[in-house]
């Protein structure tokens, strides 16, 4: 059997392309931290060193991100099909004892985040929702140079109550779905044993809150005023 | 008849070897022209029909339950014997054989006894290579413990799950065969009826269990390995499905059953708790190791709570009688000595009916955690069980039926009087005499099935020719006739009791009359009443649902049935032998202690009855025993 | 022991004539019930009530009801083997239960295991991951002794740990997706971790993973529900073995 249609191939997949996403929550939590000021010039600083990237990179990048979420997408809805089938009557009485609402639900909590990724991708980075705020058609000097206002544009977008709830709730998705992810890319890796397995879930779900905590500070600070652009 | 069990001669060392060189071998190419059918897939039936079917056979299996690794060989929890000696204390082939010989009370074929101890050692080698996980010591080498009626530790186990392990070894085996296509698996069907066509065997009646049909197979060979009939107590430590069904059937078609009176009662099992128990749990004999056995001393304790007894007060009756082995005396010995107490009133727990294993001297010498790490699954099942904590109270124990040493007659070969019809395991009554020693068990069942019906079917197979007798010959027909015949009878009395009250009630028979001690009286009585519960069965019976589907309470029916033909059987056997020994004790024939006391002169046979209908009295046949290498002496453990 | 209460339960149980019949529930009265009853005694009281009543006992596997032969099975209340640690169904007792509870109890469901009739579902399937790769081919005779190669305490017990497995397929039952693969993971890891196992254990693993696939379970997600359920305790650690068994084969 191929490894990309056996049971444990796909599943060996969706651990290492979710944790390969995971790597990139971080990073860009990092870099989005910028907008606090630890980088002279902030967010617009950040966002203009990435995009003087040579355009290769940048587009390689794209392409392996893009890469990433659709094999995820793929055989996450594949198995996902497949598991339903395997059980196909559900008992009259549900009691689970270790199954928890985010593994249950990870079709769901992962839907969510890839629906707010094109949310996201529309908003931020092809900035098609609200072009009157776009970075990229609001210049501003940075350095000697003009450069796109991405503060400006995440703080006005932010103060909508609106837009700041689409980002809540996502990350409140994402929190579910890391917390089973994290932990289970160990399992499906074969890295975890009955002594390491409580620690590692422990870990799982520790990294996903900090995930949390730190993507929605920016919406919350910014729609409570304590970070002004 | 003067049966002749065609035992090899000379040197007993040598007996083995002469005769699989003496015997004739088929030819490889000519194998898979030859069917062999196998009932049952416990040790020794999956054993069997793995290695036949790696041999070339074409095997059909089949057994009772969903599949081939649930047969009860699969509950046996101490371990199994071999005389590796590996840890240098003595032991050697020659002293299983004395020790097996003796355990069972001088009633077993020498030859087969010897081939038995050793083929032993094979036995661990290929489990060991099949991946069995037995224990091991700290260097990584394979770890032995003790058991009852040895002073050797020659027992390999694996946790409390030893006959897991090599039952599931066996299956693996079974599986890739099965995998091979070189035998073919049926589950879920009953064999109902053994097809002898001109006095030869060569197929079986079976029950589909699932869609209630029957079914023909046909071949040049049938193996029965069905394992042993002491649910005919109703109560014992077998499987709810465990029966004589398809051995009675074997014996109604012409097969002799041998000493049947020889049923092993456990000494360490859970105590009956009320009218309803449908089954007792068996704990380990291996926890003999460490408890001490003990009634009260006066019959005004024997309400009281166990810790208020004082140790003045208490009768530690196995290291009082037998000082030399103690709390593990043989099985036959520790279980009469239970019963014993309790007749006498000194019983524990319910009905009186109970006796202490102490486990508070051992937690104190080697701390609870040791005993933990030893029998902790077993303290653990018997607080499921009771409710009691094992490790603060004592434990309550009382003996059990556990094993059948009897069963249907074999020669060396494994082949039954009925030419054609082999019987291995339990099944079987060769090895293990009037009493079976702990850890023999397994290890019977797997020397026949891997290490003998290999080699001895080939010596019959070469006598005749391949597919001669098919399904299409008439006697098929019939069988499936008389079958479905007897089944519609079953399922059309509808009267007023159900299968299980009659089998409660001859397990009671069976019990009182036939249990660890019997007298003429007794048996007498059993003989009385068991044709009239049999004739109240046929009258008064109900039976629901239909034969054209999974219908267990036919199945239960027709098994109660055949039990309650061969109760009487077990009776009249155990009424003829006028002696008491190993798990058959008479009390007309004791020692002045109270010890079983044998009739080497008039008794030293075994006893093969061939069944002659219900209405007249089975006829029986002698095999004589002869005991050239091992001395006919009086057992003793003190 | 000293008390004599005794129980009454009301009891909806799964009835389902054959594999084509669609199945319903229907309510019974367990009546007269000791704590020390056992849940399959507390079942045959039901069974013989109903053979007096005219009508046909509930049909459930049992078999040795000492808790190895792995052949009852039934999900009690939601919980395949009734949800008490390392206990089968045989095993449960009623002390477990108190007087007027309703207990559900159903089959195990799973594609992979198509119902025969009432409680009694249909596992060879299971069989035949076994047969796909369960076993070392090491023939019968012809074998080195049993201590030519020492095996390390710790490992011999870790394969034992997995071994205990008995096959009931409690795992699968309560698995959401129904999925065998703490069954499957069990053998694998087993014969892995033995060197008697190891030759052939690349082969082994993605015959027996295959297998299962092939016979309509479904995949794991670790929700880890087949290691809680499992009456031998059996550790889902050991699908993080067959996983690591898996990745090793791909480079075998």
């Amino acid at each position: 059997m191929q490894f990309t249609s056996s049971s444990i191939g796909r599943k060996i997949l969706m651990a290492i392309t979710g944790q390969a996403m995971v790597l990139f929550a971080v990073v860009h939590l990092l870099g989005n931290s910028s907008i606090f000021g630890w980088l002279t010039g902030g967010i617009n600083a950040y966002a203009e060193h990435l995009h003087s990237l040579p355009l290769p990179i940048i587009i390689g990048f794209r392409l392996a991100l893009l890469a990433l979420v659709c094999v995820h997408i793929w055989f996450g809805i594949q198995l996902t099909l497949e598991n339903r089938d395997a059980r196909t009557q559900e008992y009259a009485v549900k009691s689970t004892q270790k199954t928890t609402f985010a593994s249950e639900n990870m079709i769901w909590t992962g839907s969510l985040i890839a629906l707010f990724l094109v949310y996201h991708l529309l908003h931020f980075t092809f900035q098609i929702v609200s072009p009157e705020t776009a970075a990229l058609s609001n210049l501003v000097p940075l350095h000697n140079e003009m450069v796109p206002n991405v503060l400006g544009m995440v703080v006005t977008g932010f103060k909508n109550v609106f837009v700041s709830l689409i980002y809540v709730g996502a990350m409140v998705a994402l929190f579910l779905h890391l917390s089973h992810g994290i932990q289970s890319f160990f399992q499906t890796m074969g890295w975890s044993n009955d002594r390491s397995q409580p620690l590692i879930i422990r870990l799982g779900t520790l990294v996903a809150l900090g995930l949390f905590l730190g993507y929605v500070t920016i919406p919350l600070t910014i729609f409570a005023g304590i970070l002004k652009g | 008849m003067i049966l002749d069990g065609k035992c090899p001669t000379g040197p007993i060392e040598k007996s083995w070897d002469k005769h699989r060189f003496d015997l004739k071998l088929v030819n490889p190419s000519n194998k898979r022209k030859y069917n062999i059918i196998m009932v049952g897939t416990g040790l020794a039936g999956a054993a069997a029909a793995a290695s036949l079917g790696e041999l070339g056979y074409k095997v059909q299996a089949f057994c009772y339950q969903d599949s081939p690794r649930r047969a009860h060989s699969i509950a046996a929890q101490g371990g199994i014997n071999a005389a590796k000696n590996y840890p240098s204390d003595g032991d050697s082939i020659m002293r299983l054989m004395y020790d097996t010989v003796k355990g069972g009370d001088f009633r077993a074929r020498e030859a087969d006894v010897w081939r038995l101890s050793q083929v032993s050692n094979n036995i661990i080698d290929q489990c060991v290579a099949q991946g069995v996980p037995f224990a091991r010591d700290y260097a990584g080498y394979l770890d032995n413990r003790s058991f009852g009626g040895a002073q050797v530790s020659r027992t390999f186990y694996s946790r409390g799950l030893t006959g897991q392990q090599l039952l599931l070894g066996a299956y693996s085996a079974l599986s890739r065969q099965i995998k091979a296509g070189t035998v073919e698996m049926y589950n879920r069907r009953e064999m109902l009826d053994l097809v002898v066509v001109d006095g030869v065997a060569r197929g079986i009646t079976v029950r589909n269990l699932v869609t209630g049909e029957m079914e023909s197979y046909a071949a040049d060979a049938v193996c029965l390995a069905t394992g042993g009939y002491v649910n005919v107590f109703y109560l014992s430590t077998n499987a709810k499905g465990c029966s004589v069904t398809a051995n009675w059937a074997a014996a109604k078609k012409g097969a002799f059953f041998a000493n049947p009176c020889y049923t092993q009662i456990h000494p360490t099992c859970i105590p009956q708790a009320g009218e309803y128990q449908s089954k007792l749990t068996l704990m380990s004999e291996s926890l003999r190791n460490d408890g001490r056995i003990w009634v009260p001393k006066k019959k005004e304790d024997v309400g009281k709570l166990p810790t208020q007894i004082p140790d003045a007060d208490r009768d530690y009756y196995l290291e009082r009688k037998y000082p030399s082995f103690g709390n593990l005396a043989p099985r036959d010995i520790s279980s009469r000595s239970a019963k014993e107490a309790c007749d006498a009133g000194l019983g524990v727990g319910p009905g009186g009916r109970g006796v202490y294993l102490d486990f508070e001297d051992s937690i104190k010498r080697l701390s609870e955690d040791t005993i933990r790490e030893r029998y902790g699954n077993l303290f653990e099942m018997y607080e499921k069980i009771t409710d009691e904590n094992g490790y603060k109270r004592p434990m309550r124990i009382y003996p059990a039926p556990h094993y059948a040493m009897g069963g249907l007659w074999v020669d060396y070969n494994l082949m039954s009087n009925v030419p054609g019809l082999f019987v291995l395991g339990e099944a079987n009554f060769s090895v293990h005499g009037a009493n079976r020693l702990g850890a023999s068990a397994l290890m019977q069942g797997l020397s026949d099935g891997y290490f003998v019906i290999p080699y001895t079917i080939g010596g019959y197979l070469v006598t005749v020719k391949p597919g001669e007798v098919k399904v299409d010959n008439a006697e098929f027909k019939k069988s499936v006739d008389d079958v479905k015949a007897t089944t519609n009878k079953l399922l059309n009395i509808n009267g007023k009791k159900t299968v299980t009250e009659f089998h409660r009630e001859l397990g009671k028979i069976t019990w009182n009359d036939v249990g660890m001690a019997r007298s003429k009286e007794s048996l007498t009585d059993a003989i009385k009443k068991i044709p009239e519960l049999r004739d109240e069965f046929w009258q008064n019976v109900k039976v629901t649902g239909t034969g054209a589907d999974l219908n267990q309470q036919l199945e239960n029916a027709g098994r109660v049935a055949d039990f309650l033909e061969f109760g009487e059987l077990m009776a009249r056997d155990a009424l003829h032998r006028e002696e008491s020994c190993g798990g058959h004790f008479r009390v007309e024939h004791q020692l002045p202690d109270g010890e079983a006391m044998r009739n080497d002169a008039d008794f030293s046979y075994v006893g093969a009855w061939e069944f002659k209908g219900n209405d007249k009295e089975p006829e029986l046949h002698k095999e004589p025993l002869k005991f050239e290498t091992i001395h006919l002496a009086v057992r003793s453990y003190k | 022991m000293s008390d004599h209460k005794t129980m009454t339960l009301t009891l909806i149980v799964w009835r389902q004539k054959s594999a084509t019949d669609p199945g319903k529930f229907e309510t019974y009265t367990a009546k007269n019930i000791t704590s020390h009853h056992s849940f399959l005694e507390m079942l045959d009281c039901v069974n013989e009530d109903l053979i007096n009543d005219d009508k046909e006992p509930i049909v459930f596997d049992h078999d040795c009801r000492e808790g190895i032969c792995g052949m009852c099975s039934q999900v009690i209340n939601g919980k395949p083997h009734g949800g008490q640690e390392r206990t089968t169904v045989c095993q449960l007792h009623m002390r477990k239960f108190k007087d007027g509870d309703t207990i559900y109890i159903e089959p195990w469901r799973a594609r992979a295991f198509p119902i025969v009739k009432d409680l009694i579902v249909d596992r060879a399937a299971l069989d035949t991951i076994i047969q796909a790769g369960g076993y070392t081919s090491c023939h019968t005779g012809g074998v080195p002794d049993g201590n030519a190669v020492m095996i390390p305490k710790p490992i011999a017990e870790e394969a034992t740990d997995a071994a205990e497995c008995i096959g009931c397929g409690a795992c699968v039952a309560g698995c959401p997706n129904g999925a065998a693969m703490l069954f499957t993971g069990a053998k694998v890891s087993q014969l892995a971790l033995l060197p008697q196992g190891r030759p052939e254990a690349a082969a082994r693993v993605l015959k027996m993973t295959a297998a299962a696939s092939d016979c309509g379970f479904g995949n794991c997600t670790n929700h880890y529900e087949c290691g809680a359920v499992c009456p031998k305790g059996v550790d889902v650690k050991f699908i993080a073995r067959m996983n690591r068994e898996f990745l090793k084969a791909q480079f075998a």
